[in-house]
């Protein structure tokens, strides 16, 4: 499905990062993979060569940090590896109410989630420029969507995806470039595994399809709008999240 | 090719214009052809021109025909 397309997948080491690297290899594009574990990138790279005939470049970037983002995409673009499609996934998750929220806090979540996001689709926008053509898949949730008892900062952080992802849709729909954006709803990741009991159990049973998400899930709809069968879609959320209600 | 030539023609070819019409007083969005999406093109067209990376800073600064030659002299690339 992504034959001779070359894919950037930030947060890459684990979760639904790791699945669309999977996912994509599996159909044939070629693949960046960032996160701040090098270690672990490398063994993905080694994996999914074996496997599937593609290149794999891997380089650690924290998406918090907007020198080495720059970095990154400056030797890619020196060494001509093109961009066809960011998934821009990296992103971290605190909860707490308001009240109880650090500076600290929220400075890491919109960091991650909403400045790294946007510093990655500035970089990987230009490639896509100059071939007129691209798809960026951002990550929001239906925390984003739909906001949530004790995530204040994650579910704005999230929305702020949102209206980024459909301002830049306008943006760049005359070159060719789709952008749209993923809301998961409750995945099975290490991020809602690490959650206490009683906020798992609340959020499990309001999943219309009385199961979680997994990655896989994720993945595939990214796969979608990474790929040619959404070529006419742009500046959409579309929900993966089993029917769930909040 | 000189510089001058290939910045000419890069300009003419992201806006979509002839070349004739391109002058050191040209300002960014004075034709509707330099808006802000063609600027976009434009930057991508500079630098495989010139084989240079263009900051963000440079970016806000490329008012003018002129001041794009100004930009680009950063990169140690020399107009007549």
């Amino acid at each position: 499905m992504l034959n001779g397309k070359s894919t950037c997948i930030t947060g890459a080491t684990r979760g639904i990062g790791l699945e669309c690297a999977n996912l994509f290899a599996e159909n044939g594009s070629n693949l960046i993979l960032l996160a701040r574990n090098l270690e672990s990138l490398n063994e993905i790279k080694k994996d999914l060569e074996s496997k599937y005939s593609i290149s794999v470049i891997v380089r650690s970037c924290d998406v918090k940090d907007e020198t080495r983002i720059v970095e990154v995409f400056k030797e890619l673009r020196k060494n001509k590896t093109p961009i066809d499609c960011l998934i821009n996934n990296a992103g971290i998750m605190i909860d707490s109410t308001l009240q109880m929220t650090v500076r600290k806090n929220f400075d890491d979540v919109y960091l991650t989630n909403v400045y790294g996001s946007v510093l990655c689709a500035q970089q990987a926008s230009k490639f896509m420029i100059r071939k007129r053509s691209g798809s960026i898949v951002n990550l929001s949730s239906i925390i984003g969507t739909n906001g949530n008892l004790g995530q204040t900062i994650y579910g704005s952080s999230k929305a702020a995806i949102i209206g980024f992802t459909k301002s830049l849709s306008k943006e760049l729909a005359a070159l060719n470039i789709r952008v749209n954006a993923l809301a998961p709803g409750f995945i099975d990741t290490e991020m809602t595994r690490g959650m206490d009991e009683k906020f798992f159990k609340k959020n499990f049973d309001s999943i219309g399809m009385r199961r979680l998400g997994t990655p896989t899930d994720v993945a595939k709809v990214a796969l979608f709008l990474a790929s040619d069968l959404s070529e006419y879609v742009t500046g959409q959320i579309i929900g993966v999240d089993g029917g769930m209600i909040i | 090719m000189s510089n001058n030539k290939k910045i000419l023609e890069a300009f003419s070819e992201a806006l979509q214009v002839e070349a004739d019409i391109i002058h050191d007083a040209l300002m960014y969005q004075s034709i509707p052809e330099w808006d802000s999406i063609s600027h976009m093109v434009l930057i991508t067209e500079l630098e495989d021109v010139f084989d240079i990376s263009i900051d963000i800073d440079d970016v806000i600064d490329m008012s003018s025909f002129a001041k794009a030659k100004e930009i680009i002299s950063k990169h140690k690339i020399t107009f007549d």
